[in-house]
């Protein structure tokens, strides 16, 4: 049904719309799609089978921007769209763009359900945790306090966590980048695309406008090492400058604390070992709060499942076993009786 | 009229049967009494006969309401005759009450003289009570005007069943077949289909089938030896006369599902049926999803707006996306439905129309959806309307709102209701290779191709799904501009693009037949204007008074947006027009401000189909208004 494109080696600006690109200037989408065309170009993503869809806000004109198939809905229901997408043709790439407004407020239901599904798509969320497009108001990841044309006082109602949702929702891949680690975000989509089944991406995206700095204390040159934790598959959870700090497990409290690594290394200090098909473990990782304990980032969890897709494909087989003839034969089934003339 | 003619219309007492020309019964029970299935069965008993039928299931919302109460009256009622039916009738003939709250609810409506049939056994004091009665309406005088057949019915049954061992409950859940069997003697139908019928339905429980066969069996046994009210002898319904085919049963929601796929295979597509479950519209989600075989796949969604969003996708992805609801749900899809339009996809919305607003009246039918179908979206957001006239029509419709999609790369929205979508009737089974393709051409040539590439004819837009190479492209709901199909936010390509999406709905006008006049002569004194299930009160109603010399025409509107091109000229041509609608007056407005004409409304709200009689009374009232 698919017709592959001709083979050619595309490079990242082969991935480029030539639309005018229409972000803030130095918004941390400009980054994101980099990142993202960079991605494109590393899998040899084939654009004619490539689709990008979108909700409302300002992540959600990513599609326009991107050289392949692209849908820009409405707000929040995104992962709808999707999900019509991969059941009409499974063989579709699809990702899915969003911000936190458009995913975890007004699409929130969508995002609980296309994950819990296991869709085998990829879904970004940008996380700036602050409404753009609509000029500045809290959002669901607002933290409390935040001042906002809608909240002048300060908001007083708690953020969602997006990591945490997604692993409560049933996620089977969760994942965290920054829009500024150009090095770091193309590895994080390179993974979740090689993941079968919903892969879920929180990306920290700094609103140069509305919420300017709002990651500063974790993001910033100067306290990124100490703040930021990097998740590696089979390797200990270290962290800090030279790696001297680490992640232990406080067995009393079921609690991940932060230590200093002495001389003997982390195995001696019980530094964990970062599983990421343990589900325990990434929800405690996507837990970690500033100040106390550093952000994590990178793939949290990822244990594979079987996906929707699949599910879809065995009733199919299924029904087509059952079936009972054409629809000729279906509409002659039961009682039937003849009128002679 | 023959010696044997007169014979049988005279019968000897208790040898004979009663001649009619055609007969309403009602089975009232409670919830739990099974009367929708006691309903189904004689339904199908009564065409195998060779009557003409119509029903209405007519049940409460709540799955099984208190026991005892009226408001858990669960009725089924049948019309069938040796001649055309076009109503599940107006009064009934013949009423069966399981129960106390059913007759209490029901009585009003059966004919003075008409046989009553009850169960005294469910006659206790605490269900006289829980019904609303202060004296046993069995023994004060209250049904007299009936001729009443009471009968223990569930003792009867107990006794019947007894070999098989049930428990107490399930042995007295036998009682409607056994009532079934007595109503089957009455008016002389064969009880093989529902014998048959139980024994494919409970194969896994042979002792249930057989305990219920032997009550069917035994209380049609009774009815045939029981002394039977005086002039009660059973009754006789010659065969109508039908075209000639093959027929079957076939409820709208049936119909709807197999025009869907005939539909598709005509078109040379596949589908998305995606939906979330809402009365009376989950049948539709429950038999395609049985018949996932034919090129349907259906998808069970989170929400009503996941269920327009993943429909829309799959159009998007280059099949044809349909949903479906009742209107509550069919309000949160308006938004995607505005994206559908705008985007100009194909798309169809099944709205199987209940009692509203809001919750309303979930089980009970009404046609009060037309304003949200035509109107009800943000901004200037035409679309193409269609609405079935009855169960067996669906199957027509829903293939031209499959055509009609896909050719105009438009959301269609189809207007069924509760009645048409539950009611069942004997249909002739169509010959498919009878209904001419109409192929969808995806685009695939790239030389000057854009997303809003229009045919010129059609002015629909090209549909190049993803997969195809070359074409990749962008579209949303942010306009676009007409040349380029790049966002555009120029003002004067707003204009013009609202232009053109109104001018290719109101082109579907040219490309679907004129408006036809059912019965009746174009120019009479009055135009009784029709749309939906109503065709079947409003028709017979019509021809009861042309036949009586009245100068009256029934028109049936199909295509509610756009209207038929010729329909304003008819409607002009009438010095008075009549709208009868199960609703406030709806297509009357459409009508009003389409053609500048004085119709008038003849509104029924009542959750409950027109009586013929309403209409007749409605329509010499009309003719009789002094201007």
């Amino acid at each position: 049904m698919n017709e592959a494109s001709p083979p050619v080696k595309r490079t990242a600006k082969d991935y480029a719309t030539d639309q005018e690109v229409r972000w803030c200037p130095g918004c941390g989408d400009y980054a994101i799609l980099r990142a993202m065309l960079k991605t494109l170009a590393d899998i040899e993503a084939d654009p004619a089978n490539t689709v990008f869809v979108s909700g409302i806000g300002c992540a959600a004109r990513l599609p326009y921007y991107v050289e392949t198939y692209g849908f820009h809905t409405i707000h929040g229901r995104a992962p709808t769209f999707a999900t019509g997408i991969k059941l009409a043709n499974p063989a579709l790439d699809v990702w899915v763009v969003g911000g936190d407004g458009d995913m975890l407020s007004i699409g929130g239901n969508h995002l609980l359900h296309v994950l819990r599904r296991n869709i085998n798509l990829q879904i970004l969320l940008f996380n700036n945790e602050i409404y753009g497009l609509t000029k500045g108001q809290a959002s669901p990841t607002s933290r409390i306090g935040t001042r906002s044309p809608s909240t002048p006082m300060g908001s007083v109602d708690g953020p969602i966590s997006a990591c945490q949702f997604a692993l409560g929702a049933g996620a089977r891949f969760v994942a965290r980048g920054i829009d500024t680690q150009q090095k770091n975000l193309p590895e994080v989509f390179k993974r979740a695309h090689a993941h079968k089944g919903t892969s879920f991406v929180e990306i920290f995206q700094n609103c140069i406008v509305y919420n300017d700095g709002v990651f500063d204390n974790f993001t910033a040159k100067a306290v990124a090492d100490d703040h930021q934790i990097h998740c590696e598959h089979g390797q200990p959870l270290l962290f800090g400058a030279d790696n001297k700090k680490g992640l232990r497990l406080n067995p009393a409290r079921l609690e991940i604390e932060a230590v200093e690594i002495g001389d003997d290394g982390p195995e001696a200090a019980g530094i964990l070992i970062h599983d990421e098909t343990n589900l325990a473990l990434a929800q405690r990782l996507a837990a970690m709060d500033q100040p106390l304990l550093p952000v994590a980032i990178g793939v949290l969890y990822c244990n594979p499942a079987r996906s929707f897709d699949d599910g879809v494909a065995a009733v199919r087989d299924e029904a087509k076993k059952r079936g009972r003839g054409d629809l000729k034969a279906t509409m002659h089934a039961g009682h039937t009786w003849t009128v002679d003339a | 009229m023959t010696l044997i003619d007169k014979i049988l219309q005279n019968p000897v007492p208790g040898s004979a049967r009663e001649e009619l020309e055609s007969a309403v019964v009602r089975f009232a029970g409670d919830s739990g009494d099974g009367m929708q299935l006691t309903g189904d069965q004689f339904t199908l008993a009564t065409a195998i006969a060779g009557n003409d039928l119509a029903t209405f299931p007519d049940y409460p919302a709540e799955i099984r309401a208190p026991a005892g109460t009226t408001f858990g009256v669960s009725s089924f009622q049948i019309n069938f005759g040796a001649r055309r039916i076009m109503t599940s009738g107006d009064q009934f003939d013949t009423l069966v009450a399981m129960n106390p709250a059913a007759l209490y609810v029901e009585a009003s409506n059966l004919k003075p003289g008409g046989l009553l049939i009850v169960d005294t056994g469910s006659f206790t004091e605490r269900n006289l009570r829980k019904a609303g009665y202060d004296t046993n309406p069995l023994h004060d005088g209250s049904i007299d005007k009936f001729r009443t057949i009471a009968i223990d019915i569930s003792a009867m049954t107990l006794e019947a069943v007894k070999p098989f061992g049930l428990s107490q409950k399930d042995a007295l859940r036998c009682k409607n077949l056994w009532t079934l069997g007595f109503v089957y003697w009455l008016f002389g139908r064969q009880r093989h289909a529902t014998q048959q019928w139980l024994k494919t339905k409970f194969a896994k429980r042979p002792d249930i089938a057989d305990a219920n066969i032997a009550a069917l069996n035994a209380g049609h046994a009774m009815a045939e030896t029981a002394e039977l009210p005086s002039g009660v002898h059973g009754y006789h319904i010659a065969p109508a006369e039908i075209v000639p085919g093959t027929y079957r049963t076939v409820t709208g929601t049936q119909a709807l599902a197999w025009g869907l796929i005939h539909g598709l295979k005509l078109a040379g597509l596949d589908a998305l049926f995606a939906s979330y479950p809402i009365t009376p519209a989950s049948p539709l989600l429950h038999v395609l999803a049985q018949n996932q075989h034919l090129g349907i796949t259906t998808f069970q969604a989170e929400d009503e707006i996941a269920a327009v969003g993943a429909a829309i996708g799959a159009s998007f992805a280059g099949t044809l996306g349909i949903t479906s609801s009742s209107g509550p749900g069919i309000a949160l899809k308006g938004e995607a439905i505005g994206l559908a339009l705008s985007a100009e996809l194909p798309l169809i919305i099944v709205n199987s129309q209940r009692g509203g607003p809001s919750t309303g009246l979930p089980t009970k039918t009404e046609q009060s959806d037309l304003y949200q179908a035509v109107y009800g979206r943000n901004a200037d957001a035409p679309l193409c309307v269609l609405s079935a006239r009855s169960a067996a029509d669906c199957f027509d419709v829903a293939i031209e709102a499959v055509r009609i999609a896909t050719k105009y790369m438009t959301p269609v929205i189809l207007l069924t209701d509760g009645y048409i979508a539950n009611a069942a009737e004997p249909w002739r089974i169509p010959e498919l290779d009878q209904y001419a393709p109409f192929a969808v051409e995806f685009r695939t040539e790239k030389a000057g191709f854009h997303p809003f590439l229009r045919n010129p004819e059609t002015l629909a837009r090209v549909w190049a799904k993803p997969g195809t190479p070359g074409l990749e492209h962008r579209i949303g709901g942010i306009e676009r501009n007409f040349d380029t199909g790049h966002i555009s936010y120029d003002p004067d390509n707003h204009h013009k693009m609202t232009k053109i999406r109104a001018a290719k709905i109101d082109g579907i006008a040219a490309d679907v037949p004129e408006q036809a006049i059912e019965i009746g002569q174009a120019g009479a004194r009055l135009g009784v204007v029709g749309w939906g299930s109503t065709y079947g009160p409003i028709n017979r109603a019509v021809d009861n008074l042309i036949r009586r010399g009245h100068g009256v025409a029934h028109i049936h509107v199909r295509n509610i947006w756009p209207l038929p091109r010729n329909l304003g000229s008819l409607l002009k041509g009438f010095d008075r027009i009549l709208v009868p609608e199960m609703n406030n007056g709806q297509l009357v407005t459409l009508l009003r401000a389409q053609y500048l004409v004085d119709a008038r409304g003849l509104n029924k709200i009542a959750g409950q189909p027109f009586k013929i009689a309403e209409i007749e009374t409605a329509i010499l009232a009309e003719l009789e208004r002094t201007p």
